[in-house]
């Protein structure tokens, strides 16, 4: 690090930079205060600092820290749409912790995470490997395996409620005509396999940015490893398990971490296919801190459901940061 | 003197509007053919849905508002939006104080949001005292105590849509009268591929307009007439999910789990089911495409359909049908304006251009418009009429307020018959819905 110069010092090299600045540095004038104490400002290293901090910090302030207080004001509060309401504790959140519905959403939502994560990460890894291979059309291929998360998640489940459509069903007509069924699959309106339907549609949306990620990740592994492993006599599972694998892991943390958190709030896959229904089967904290919050009015009820997703997700956060950072400075 | 770009006589001209409206409303402003003069230049903004029949919302567009704007002398913007997407922009709105001056709601959303609009009560009176009176359900639905919350605007009539053909071949030449005829013609026809369609999903119309008016006919009620003690729990309430569960098995498509407003419609239109409970698209779509709906035997569909009131149980017979109205939001600068354009958009010569464009499928607020001449033009929307007339407001028997709206929003009247069609016993399904009503009620 340089060691930085002193006041005086500095003062003496911009007097020695030329004459007509020499002598605006020594005769004072009106006004001149002002671009003198910006300089110094500016040249001090932790003024300049907070300085180029302070877009981010208000960006941050506006866009994160005030909606998060605004929510957890809301949640102890008895807002309505249009009446601010007053504080009135835990309220909301013992009623919350009292419905029925509230509890299996949240049931749902933990269900609804944890299966479909699992899958994703296996189809993931899966697929990740299958496509760090060399094969003709490759790249095309590549490409096309990221369609599910490229088109508008609105749309493209618009298209799955059509393939579980009840009485058009296209599954079930392809079931049907390989015999495989002889009466309809009920996808959306059996209580079980309406959730099994809309974690499918979740893994289906999932599992590409698993496999890109994890991709980027595997090409940095060098092919040397698995070529002294190969000679070494390992076969082609050990060589996953015992190189790439262990290498892959912190690429896979962050991928997953990212995944926790957007399953764990997801909305609009639940909403689009069957609205939290049938019989609340499907409801997710978000799905329902939305029914409460704009379709009831009951602002401070939907904030305190929604706000109870918080702590899981903060826990989920801080023990995969943790991880990782653990594995980075091993 | 011309110092204000006015002269005397367009003076007299203006101040005459506005003590005509002042004194005689819209006739005044019509009648006077020039704005009032508070409208001047006023911009107003109004939110409206997508409506289910699109020329309707053409005709406002291309025709009723350019001459609102005209004769109320003012700037107005108006937007539609899918149905579904009406309560986010209210609460975005009225948290922000700035959006539309007037919101088009359903159902008993006005009692969601009486503290952020301005009291209608003027406007709706007049529209009551010249048209005949305001159905009990509009009126239900957009009032709090005497205070008007929003202007009625009409009430889409939801009625079953039926296979006449089909249900004359299982020997009910006439549609049936009771629960128990319906689930016989049903149970006989699903028996032959042409089930009952109804759903028991989460979708704001179809699913409350047929699990509420079936649990009052049969006697039960969510909460008694103050508004207080909760009675769903009730011998009626049981009765009405144990007969639902054998309904449901014995008559109906069990897919109806997971429809939503539009499922039914494509169900019916490609002949899969025999009636369904619908506002009037399913017959108006057929009208628009003869030769694209067709029956197995080959006739165009529209020629088979015929509608009904949904049956009578051992309480009665009763509907709930879709009120609409308007609010003029509290944060509005042009408040005044506002109920201005709605008096003149409810006005009998305005609402009429309208009502026309829906052929039935909406019906006006007030029991006038029963008198039209449209009711003349085609006998298959003839039970649309009156249907209005059996409506009730969620909440029966006490308000349609607050309470009543998150039993509404929660489906918990709709979830206790899902619930027990799939397998929970009619006892627990009843102990649950009574439970979470309690909860809300207090």
């Amino acid at each position: 690090m340089t060691p930085r110069p002193d006041a005086s010092a500095r003062r003496a090299i911009r007097g020695a930079s030329g004459s007509a600045a020499g002598l605006e540095a020594v005769l004072p004038r009106p006004g001149a205060a002002r671009p003198a104490l910006l300089g110094r400002l500016l040249e001090d290293e932790r003024s300049l600092a907070y300085l180029l901090l302070t877009p981010t910090i208000v960006l941050l302030a506006l866009f994160i820290a005030y909606p998060f207080v605004l929510g957890v004001w809301l949640s102890v509060s008895s807002a309505t749409v249009g009446v601010a309401g007053h504080f009135v504790g835990f309220k909301n959140f013992d009623k919350a912790w009292n419905d029925s519905i509230f509890r299996t959403a949240a049931f749902n939502t933990f269900l609804y995470t944890g299966v479909t994560t699992v899958f994703k990460l296996a189809l993931g890894v899966w697929l990740a490997v299958l496509l760090n291979r060399h094969f003709r059309g490759k790249r095309l291929i590549r490409a096309f395996v990221l369609l599910p998360f490229i088109i508008p998640t609105v749309l493209s489940t618009f298209a799955w409620k059509w393939m579980y459509d009840p009485t058009f069903s296209v599954i079930n007509w392809g079931l049907w005509k390989l015999d495989l069924i002889t009466t309809r699959i009920n996808w959306l309106g059996d209580p079980y396999l309406s959730l099994i339907s809309v974690m499918i549609v979740n893994v289906w949306r999932g599992v590409p940015f698993f496999a890109i990620s994890l991709l980027a990740g595997l090409q940095t592994i060098s092919p040397e490893l698995h070529e002294a492993a190969a000679i070494d006599g390992a076969n082609a599972w050990q060589r996953f398990w015992r190189v790439t694998w262990p290498l892959l892991l912190p690429v896979t943390m962050v991928v997953v971490l990212f995944s926790v958190i957007q399953t764990f709030a997801d909305f609009q896959l639940v909403y689009v296919l069957t609205g939290g229904g049938p019989a609340n089967a499907t409801h997710l904290f978000a799905t329902y801190a939305y029914q409460i919050g704009v379709g009831t009015g009951l602002l401070s009820e939907g904030a305190a459901i929604s706000l109870a997703m918080f702590p899981v997700l903060f826990l989920v956060v801080v023990l995969q940061l943790w991880y990782i950072r653990r594995v980075e400075t091993r | 003197m011309d110092t204000n770009g006015m002269d005397r006589r367009q003076f007299i001209k203006v101040s005459a509007a506005a003590t005509a409206a002042a004194t005689a409303g819209v006739e005044g402003i019509l009648a006077a053919r020039q704005a009032p003069a508070f409208a001047q230049g006023t911009a107003l903004g109004m939110l409206r849905w997508n409506d289910f029949v699109p020329a309707s919302d053409e005709l406002l567009k291309k025709t009723i508002i350019p001459e609102a704007e005209k004769a109320l002398g003012a700037k107005i913007t108006l937007e539609t939006v899918n149905a579904n997407d009406i309560q986010p922009r209210v609460t975005a709105a009225v948290q922000s104080k700035s959006g539309p001056d007037m919101i088009m709601t359903l159902n008993n959303w006005p009692q969601l949001y009486e503290e952020s609009v301005v009291d209608v009560s003027d406007v709706a009176e007049e529209l009551a005292k010249k048209q005949g009176g305001i159905y009990e359900q509009s009126r239900a639905v957009a009032q709090s105590g005497k205070k008007w919350l929003a202007v009625p605007w009409a009430i889409v009539g939801l009625t079953i849509a039926y296979r006449k053909s089909l249900f004359e071949e299982v020997g009910y030449s006439k549609f049936p009268e009771t629960w128990e005829q319906y689930r016989d013609a049903g149970k006989k026809l699903k028996a032959k591929g042409f089930p009952i369609g109804q759903t028991l999903g989460h979708t704001f119309g179809d699913a409350p307009a047929f699990s509420y008016p079936y649990l009052w006919s049969w006697g039960g009620k969510e909460v008694e007439k103050d508004g207080k003690k909760v009675v769903l729990s009730s011998k009626e309430t049981l009765e009405s999910v144990k007969f639902m569960v054998g309904f449901w098995k014995d008559a109906h498509d069990e897919g109806g789990l997971a429809w939503d407003d539009s499922n039914n419609n494509r169900a019916f239109l490609s002949g899969t089911i025999c009636a369904s409970l619908n506002g009037a698209s399913i017959y108006i779509e057929s009208l628009r495409k003869p030769d694209q709906y067709k029956t197995a035997k080959g006739a165009q569909m529209r020629t088979d359909i015929a509608h009904a009131a949904l049956p009578k149980g051992p309480a009665g017979q009763f509907a709930f049908h879709v009120p609409f109205s308007h609010m003029v939001m509290g944060y509005s600068k042009n408040q005044k304006a506002a109920k201005e354009l709605l008096r003149y958009l409810g006005s009998k010569e305005v609402f009429d251009k309208w009502f026309v464009s829906q052929k039935g499928f909406a019906v006006g607020p007030t029991r006038d418009w029963e008198k039209h001449a449209l009711w003349k033009e085609d006998a298959v929307m003839l039970p649309f009429k009156d249907a209005a007339r059996l409506g009730r407001a969620p909440g029966y028997a006490g308000p349609a307020g607050k309470k009543a709206a998150e039993v509404l929003t929660k489906y918990i009247i709709t979830d206790m018959y899902a619930k027990a069609v799939q397998g929970m016993s009619a006892e627990d399904a009843v102990k649950w819905a009574h439970g979470e009503i309690q909860k809300i009620y207090g």
